[in-house]
């Protein structure tokens, strides 16, 4: 069969207009780093500069906790929920309104494509403002006592594979509970959370109830291990959570952690083939791989291993890698050329440890961050790519032959954050989920993401639940 | 055949003195180590010789508690809920032996010792009754927009260790002991460190109320001795730092905690164990799975 043709569809860029340079939101206002600091973010498919984003510094640290701490003490703490309800449903609407520019933005500062920002990313962040909106004159019966109270002050770092949405995640239930907000964006992807600033304004939220720092790792560090703050959430890897979970030892400051994993996704052998080739294919190549939840280690049973090999290689040779903005395209860009080295160098380790690789035949752009869909075969547990975080478009498959086997395998990893079941027994969906040691089991389908189901990790995948009703914990005194 | 002698006046009956024990994987050993501790009561006079765990022990306890596991958890939470309930009738026939441990060990009276133990006994049919009923109160299915049909359940998280509070040597320990091991979780306890005989006595308790061997382990010991071991132990998953007195010790704990993520529950000074629980400690130890299936014909 000839390989379809697909003319290029770009969206357009032209909604989104990028500013030369950004300051940091602090009490309402755009301001410079004390010390003028700055570095560059730039679009992974390009490696074009796309703007100058101010470094904060601990002078900068405390000035954003200063007035999230005033703007708690003063306005949002004492403001009825009814009230912070209706800015967080402003919010919401606010994102709708904006959602093609957000995707956009999105796609252009991370390397994502534009299919997913569009119907995945931003309609989720929408749809988490709307959820906690109405969650914040409820919280009396969210099952945490008659009168729960918000922390105060929160410190919130977020990756940069959903820039947006983890912002989103950390902002809405925070604010939903009456706390005020220092958020970091990752340092190369801070462009939507500048965004969500002028968003903030737009809504008249307070000023002080929402600041967004940009800059790397030691602002973050700055900002988690500031006495002024309360609570501190992040998501990214499991070594800076550790060093997290070390650095806020002693104090009082409230912690929710979510960290790596390292998911199995178990397919057996009644499992419908084709929609299971799919939930493969979701869970690895949704967003180039760049998922904490990503189905990393695929285990097969071993009486369907050739045929669902041969279908998944055929899916593959479809799949599209390239510009993000191609309406078409399935693979963005890789988000930076540090996290390219790092997917670069486990798969020459998952060669050099002798399991097979495998891509198929595609075209990478000439310049920007590219990785192609990538399949190990022949690779046992003891193999490093079966067992770290890689944090890309690469699928280690194993298998096994009796269902206790795959629940030990599925299980052998100090991760826990998600796994994935596909038969079509029901009893044995069940079953499989009551033993695989993971926050979130997805069967039949994969990588699934909504503002009412909890979310997080077992194991050394974190601690704490984003979502729903029990996303609240997180900001509440208890 | 000569007669019998008989004493020219009854002496007074030289009582049998017990021997404090560890309690791990459902056996009583002494400490590894050969080594005791002097326990006295609160005048300062001599109680007993108590056990003084060892790195070793609180390790074999770990891998009693992880070996427990598994048959814990998969028990049906009915079961669970009837063996604390058998905990706590096991207990009340004991109860006068447990009001003289802790009016010793405490140096309150009698009387008041008695309420303490009539708490604790409380206490675990309190528990009981949250066995088959945490998941309905902790756990939902979700809404979510889009046809899936989506649940979450509140599971254990595997080991914990708990420093049991200093101060309330039965009724602190029981309130940190029940809330782990009801949701299916297998504790290590290490005891009140000058008052552990409540403690000992309780794992008596313990092994003939139908609680399975490993499900609670038992060191007497020394906190700033042991404790480390088992905040940096990776089989632990969980460690509650109750009874941890001194600050600086509970801060290196909680960072060796940190390197394989353990929850963290941090020390409590001055805690009133009579007020009604809540679920803080119930919710402390369990993980939250949500679980995702299309909807369809």
């Amino acid at each position: 069969m000839p390989p379809f043709e697909y003319a290029p569809a770009p969206e357009s860029a032209a909604v989104v207009d990028i500013r030369s340079h950004y300051g940091l939101f602090v009490d309402g206002e755009f301001v410079d780093a004390t010390d003028g600091q700055s570095f560059k973010t730039v679009n992974p498919a390009s490696e074009e500069v796309l703007a100058e984003v101010s470094a904060a510094g601990p002078a900068d640290v405390d000035r954003a906790v200063r007035a999230a701490r005033r703007a708690y003490d003063r306005v949002w703490g004492p403001m009825p929920g009814r009230d912070r309800a209706k800015y967080l449903y402003r919010i919401a609407r606010i994102i709708q309104e904006r959602a093609r520019e957000l995707a956009v933005l999105e796609s252009i500062d991370n390397g994502k494509p534009i299919r997913e920002s569009r119907d995945v990313d931003i309609p989720l962040v929408a749809a988490w403002f709307f959820s906690y909106a109405g969650w914040a004159d409820k919280l009396p019966y969210a099952g945490f006592g008659a009168d729960p109270r918000p922390l105060g002050v929160a410190a919130q770092v977020i990756p940069w594979n959903f820039p947006l949405l983890m912002l989103s995640w950390k902002i809405a239930p925070a604010l939903a509970c009456g706390n005020t907000v220092v958020l970091k964006p990752a340092e190369t992807t801070p462009l939507t959370a500048l965004a969500f600033a002028d968003i903030c304004r737009q809504a008249e939220l307070p000023p002080g109830v929402v600041n967004i720092i940009t800059g790397a790792g030691e602002t973050g560090a700055a900002l988690v291990g500031h006495d002024g703050v309360d609570k501190v959430a992040f998501t990214g890897s499991t070594d800076v959570g550790r060093q997290i979970a070390r650095s806020v030892a002693g104090t009082t400051k409230k912690v929710t952690l979510e960290l790596g994993g390292k998911a199995a996704n178990v397919v057996f052998d009644d499992a419908p083939i084709d929609q299971a080739v799919e939930g493969i294919v979701n869970g690895i190549f949704f967003n180039q791989g760049h998922v904490c939840c990503a189905g990393s280690r695929l285990l097969v049973q071993e009486s369907v291993y050739d045929e669902v090999l041969d279908r998944l290689r055929t899916r593959m040779g479809t799949l599209r890698v390239g510009d993000p903005l191609d309406k078409n395209t399935d693979i963005g860009a890789i988000n930076s050329a540090e996290q390219l080295a790092r997917i670069r160098a486990l798969s020459e380790v998952g060669q050099a440890e002798g399991a097979d690789i495998w891509s198929p035949p595609c075209e990478l752009p000439e310049h920007g961050y590219w990785f192609p869909p990538t399949l190990f075969t022949g690779v046992t547990q003891a193999h490093r790519i079966a067992r770290e975080e890689i944090f890309g478009p690469v699928l280690s498959v194993l298998t096994f032959r009796t269902p206790a086997e795959a629940v030990e395998k599925a299980n052998n990893t100090p991760y826990g954050l998600s796994a994935g079941v596909w038969t079509d027994k029901g009893s044995r969906i069940l079953w499989m989920a009551e033993r695989l040691r993971a926050g979130v089991v997805w069967a039949n389908t994969f990588n699934k993401f909504d503002p009412a189901s909890p979310f997080g990790g077992y194991k050394e995948s974190g601690y704490g639940r984003e979502g729903g009703r029990h996303g609240l914990e997180a900001y509440l005194a208890g | 055949m000569p007669a019998e002698r008989k004493p020219a006046r009854p002496e007074p009956r030289v009582g049998v003195r017990k021997t404090y024990k560890l309690y791990i994987g459902g056996a009583f050993p002494r400490s590894e180590s050969g080594r005791s501790y002097v326990v006295e009561d609160a005048e300062g006079g001599f109680l007993a010789n108590a056990a003084l765990a060892s790195r070793k022990d609180a390790r074999d306890a770990v891998s009693a508690a992880a070996k427990a596991g598994p048959g814990w958890s998969a028990r049906t939470a009915y079961n669970r809920g009837q063996i604390l309930y058998r905990i706590a009738e096991m207990l009340e026939g004991r109860r006068d032996q447990f009001t003289t441990e802790v009016a010793a060990g405490e140096g309150v009276p009698r009387k008041a010792a008695d309420v303490v133990v009539s708490a604790a006994i409380d206490r675990w049919v309190w528990y009981a009754g949250w066995a088959d009923k945490i998941t309905q109160v902790l756990g939902s299915s979700n809404q979510v927009a889009a046809p899936y049909f989506d649940f979450s359940v509140p599971e254990p998280t595997g080991t914990v260790a708990v420093v049991a509070p200093q101060d309330s040597s039965l009724l602190g320990l029981v309130s940190v002991v029940a809330p782990a091991i009801v949701s299916g979780n297998t504790v290590v306890v290490l005891a009140a460190e000058t008052r552990p005989l409540p403690a000992v006595t309780l794992t008596e308790v313990l092994a003939t109320s139908d609680l399975p061997g490993g499900v609670v382990n038992l060191l007497t010991g020394r906190v700033a001795e042991v404790a480390p071991w088992l905040a940096s132990h990776m089989e632990v998953k969980a460690i509650d730092l109750t009874g941890v007195t001194d600050a600086e010790l509970a801060t290196d704990l909680e960072r060796s905690a940190a390197d394989n993520l353990k929850r963290v529950v941090r020390p409590t000074t001055g805690a009133d164990w009579n007020v009604d629980p809540g679920l803080d400690r119930l919710r402390a130890f369990l993980e939250t799975k949500t679980v995702w299936h299309p909807v369809g014909i």
